[in-house]
């Protein structure tokens, strides 16, 4: 039989139409922008191919980026309007203005205000007290780790409960001159934490208008002692000294190799050393240290939130809707060891999927902190600028730990800095 | 002593081969022809339907104006995206606020380039507002000279030695080539595994030395190796250019000066480097354009530091636009503008000079 051009055309446009319906009726695709300190994007794609599975209808796609990419290159993609879906961000505040209120497409608001609760105000833009644009992906407090084995080798004792700074870094000092250890005392080079150890010592950084006043005897007394460790050798200028300006410098590399014996970093690094130090050696979360005024660390973390940009908030809010069920967040605090920021889960507590002992040490130990952050600690997080005093701090400071700047030069040029770039805010329409 | 055969008898035994090799050549050449044409069938087609438009739009504009046409899309791309850019980033240098589109931000006139020049002395970066900018110019301005200096003096000695039979010269000549190959933030990680406390360096020293030295915490080594590493990793690139240009002086002229007895060092003097000028020329002002754009190799090794010793301009560029929580696009420009005009200030200089001493 001879079938003729025109069927031939007909029948062919025919199921080419069928083929593009199917396909065009098919999967709402939304994207999500994503960093990982440890496992996070694994475990995120696995509950995710789940909620796929459940509804065919929506596909999510998890762009894995690096940190430096949601720090500086989502801010301008936000700006430009060329945002994805959902972010995992740490610039909470910073970026409020992008955030999606999804309440009018929640089945059930009042889940998110009594488990997200608390964490919801981080998210909103001054003067805002009900929207719900996400969850808090994790908790986090800035706190100690020590390497316990060294204190065994050296044959020193840890310092107890109630230890302020000094008495940390004297008995680190002791560990690592008898066993000739590089680095005794390490910090993040990072004003966030500085800033605990800081409110520790006294530090306000508000005034009493809740502006930024950050000069007080309590920062300068932290302050000078960043400074005097550096000179006499308790920390090493190879890390505060490596980079300039507000770059973030971790020494997570040197205490997994064992180069450092006292370490002020976060509970986010419970991962990473479960996997890259393992029990190699004993690495262990002690208490925060004390100052006149405080214990206290910082909180953060990160949350995913649901971004303005999106043209399918519904498919977005049951996205959202599905990660911080319960049950689903429960198992995303497991595997990735991260302390859930979730009021319920906080009660019940979170079956950490690790048989590293260490590792489940440290995380209770961390929850132990949780009590003593203090409120001017909960407040820094929370100011939507917080990220201008961090960076100006960090980066004068490190010039006065070079030796480039006096402190009190170094004092006058954060307060400088802190103005210029917050007059430079106010001056947008 | 070379055997010297009769330039005629060279001369017509060279004719003779080129004869042979064009009969021989014609012949491969028309088989190659006929092979070729084959395979061109659909890019012959395609070339004939363009020929149908350009046809009209040369009888609309003339021959004359047919060059245009051909260099209109290059044209284009590089006016959208650099020459375009280029105004829009002078306008955000006038502008303030932090927003991203241009027509959200407010008129503030000269106030970015006050705040940047703003100075109690010029000499001392730490009495200015914006005492890293000027922290980054003088940085630069060290780094440009002696890195600029370094590598065009170490690229004309390497190329002099490749340019002379030396045994394994083509191996050499593209080893040399091989950082320019590495992209920067490789050799900058590479460089920094081996200067930091357990490196390489300080493995093979420390014995003699007695202790480690952290190579990369001491301003003064830092910047040290700042420069030997961006030297290190983009020699091979001007050498390639100044062995072309040393190629190209005839081989007739050291014949003639050995003749006469020259010195060597004469020789290098009168002849090599008089004809290599204006290739020395066209180094040197590549070599500062890309010098001052230094950031990448820079940043991953000492990351500006320690302190900001090491910080270059086009850091401070960087960390006022993007790396800052208020991303300050209208400060960034008016640095960048600022560069900018320092640059072309001194490629003009260069160029005067340069073509003064052509005539040597």
């Amino acid at each position: 039989m001879k079938v003729s051009t025109r069927n031939l055309t007909i029948a062919g446009l025919a199921v080419a139409g069928m083929f593009w319906a199917s396909v065009a009726a098919a999967a709402t695709e939304l994207r999500i922008t994503w960093y990982s300190d440890g496992n996070e994007g694994e475990v995120l794609r696995d509950l995710l191919d789940r909620f796929e599975q459940q509804n065919p209808d929506i596909k999510v796609v998890v762009d894995n980026v690096a940190y430096k990419a949601i720090l500086e290159s989502l801010p301008v993609q936000l700006a430009a309007g060329k945002g994805p879906d959902m972010a995992r961000i740490t610039d909470l505040g910073g970026l409020s203005k992008y955030y999606l209120d999804l309440t009018p497409y929640l089945s059930d608001p009042e889940y998110w205000r009594q488990n997200v609760g608390p964490f919801l105000q981080w998210f909103r833009q001054p003067g805002d007290k009900t929207s719900i644009h996400g969850f808090m992906t994790q908790l986090t407090l800035t706190g100690p780790y020590v390497n316990k084995t060294l204190f065994d080798q050296a044959g020193i004792a840890l310092p107890g409960e109630d230890a302020t700074w000094d008495d940390w870094a004297a008995a680190s000092n002791a560990v690592a001159k008898k066993l000739d250890i590089p680095i005794p005392m390490a910090m993040d080079r990072s004003g966030h934490r500085f800033a605990g150890p800081a409110i520790s010592m006294g530090a306000k950084f508000f005034d009493a208008n809740g502006e930024p006043a950050i000069i007080d005897d309590g920062f300068k007394a932290m302050s000078e002692r960043i400074v005097e460790w550096h000179q006499d050798g308790t920390m090493s200028k190879e890390l505060w000294g490596s980079v300039s300006g507000s770059s973030y410098r971790g020494a997570n590399e040197e205490f997994a190799n064992a180069q450092v014996v006292f370490y002020m970093s976060g509970s986010w690094q419970v991962g990473q050393f479960s996997k890259q130090i393992g029990d190699a050696f004993d690495w262990v979360a002690v208490p925060q240290p004390c100052g006149p005024a405080a214990c206290t660390g910082m909180p953060g973390g990160a949350a995913l939130l649901a971004l303005k940009d999106s043209k399918h908030p519904k498919e977005v809010a049951k996205v959202m809707e599905y990660l911080a069920s319960e049950d689903v967040l429960a198992e995303f605090s497991a595997r990735t060891l991260f302390l859930p920021a979730h009021i319920g889960l906080s009660k019940k507590g979170v079956d950490f999927k690790t048989d590293l002992p260490l590792a489940k040490k440290a995380l209770d130990t961390f929850l132990g902190h949780l009590p003593k952050v203090s409120q001017t600690a909960y407040d820094l997080q929370a100011y939507p600028y917080n990220r201008v005093l961090f960076n100006a701090i960090i980066s004068r400071l490190g010039q006065a730990v070079v030796g480039e700047l006096s402190l009190d030069d170094a004092y006058k040029r954060m307060v400088q800095d802190i103005d210029t770039q917050m007059a430079e805010q106010k001056r947008t329409k | 002593m070379p055997c010297r055969i009769p330039m005629e008898l060279r001369l017509r035994e060279q004719g003779e081969r080129m004869t042979l090799r064009s009969r021989q050549g014609r012949r491969a050449a028309e088989s190659e022809r006929r092979f070729e044409s084959v395979l061109q069938l659909p890019w012959a087609f395609a070339m004939r339907l363009l020929e149908l438009p350009m046809r009209g739009v040369q009888r609309v504009i003339g021959q004359g104006r047919m060059p245009w046409v051909f260099v209109m899309p290059n044209l284009l791309i590089f006016g959208t995206f650099v020459i375009v850019p280029l105004f829009i980033n002078f306008y955000y240098s006038i502008t303030g606020g932090t927003d991203l589109f241009p027509a959200n931000r407010p008129f503030v006139g000269t106030e970015q380039y006050d705040l940047l020049l703003d100075c109690e002395d010029y000499l001392d970066p730490f009495s200015c507002r914006q005492d890293r900018f000027w922290r980054g110019m003088y940085n630069t301005a060290f780094f440009v000279t002696f890195q600029v200096a370094g590598m065009v003096g170490i690229s004309l000695i390497t190329a002099l030695v490749l340019n002379r039979r030396i045994p394994g010269r083509a191996f050499f000549r593209s080893v040399f080539f091989y950082p320019v190959l590495l992209s920067p933030v490789v050799v900058a990680l590479i460089w920094k595994w081996i200067l930091q406390r357990e490196g390489l360096l300080n493995a093979f020293i420390s014995d003699w030395i007695g202790n480690k030295t952290l190579w990369l915490v001491e301003p003064g080594w830092a910047m040290f190796w700042v420069i030997s590493v961006s030297t290190w990793a983009h020699m091979g690139f001007y050498t390639l250019i100044l062995l072309a240009g040393l190629q190209s002086i005839p081989g007739d002229l050291y014949e003639a000066a050995e003749m006469d007895g020259t010195s060597r060092w004469r020789t290098f003097w009168r002849i090599t480097m008089p004809l290599l000028w204006p290739t020395m020329l066209v180094v040197l002002v590549l070599a500062l354009i890309k010098s001052v754009q230094t950031f990448d190799e820079v940043f991953v090794l000492t990351g500006g530091g320690p302190g900001t010793a090491t910080q270059l301009i086009v850091q401070y560029i960087y960390e006022t636009g993007f790396a800052t929580q208020i991303q300050n696009f209208g400060l960034a420009a008016a640095a960048s503008i600022v560069l900018g005009v320092v640059l072309l200030v001194l490629t003009l200089i260069q160029m005067k000079i340069g073509s003064g001493k052509g005539k040597w």
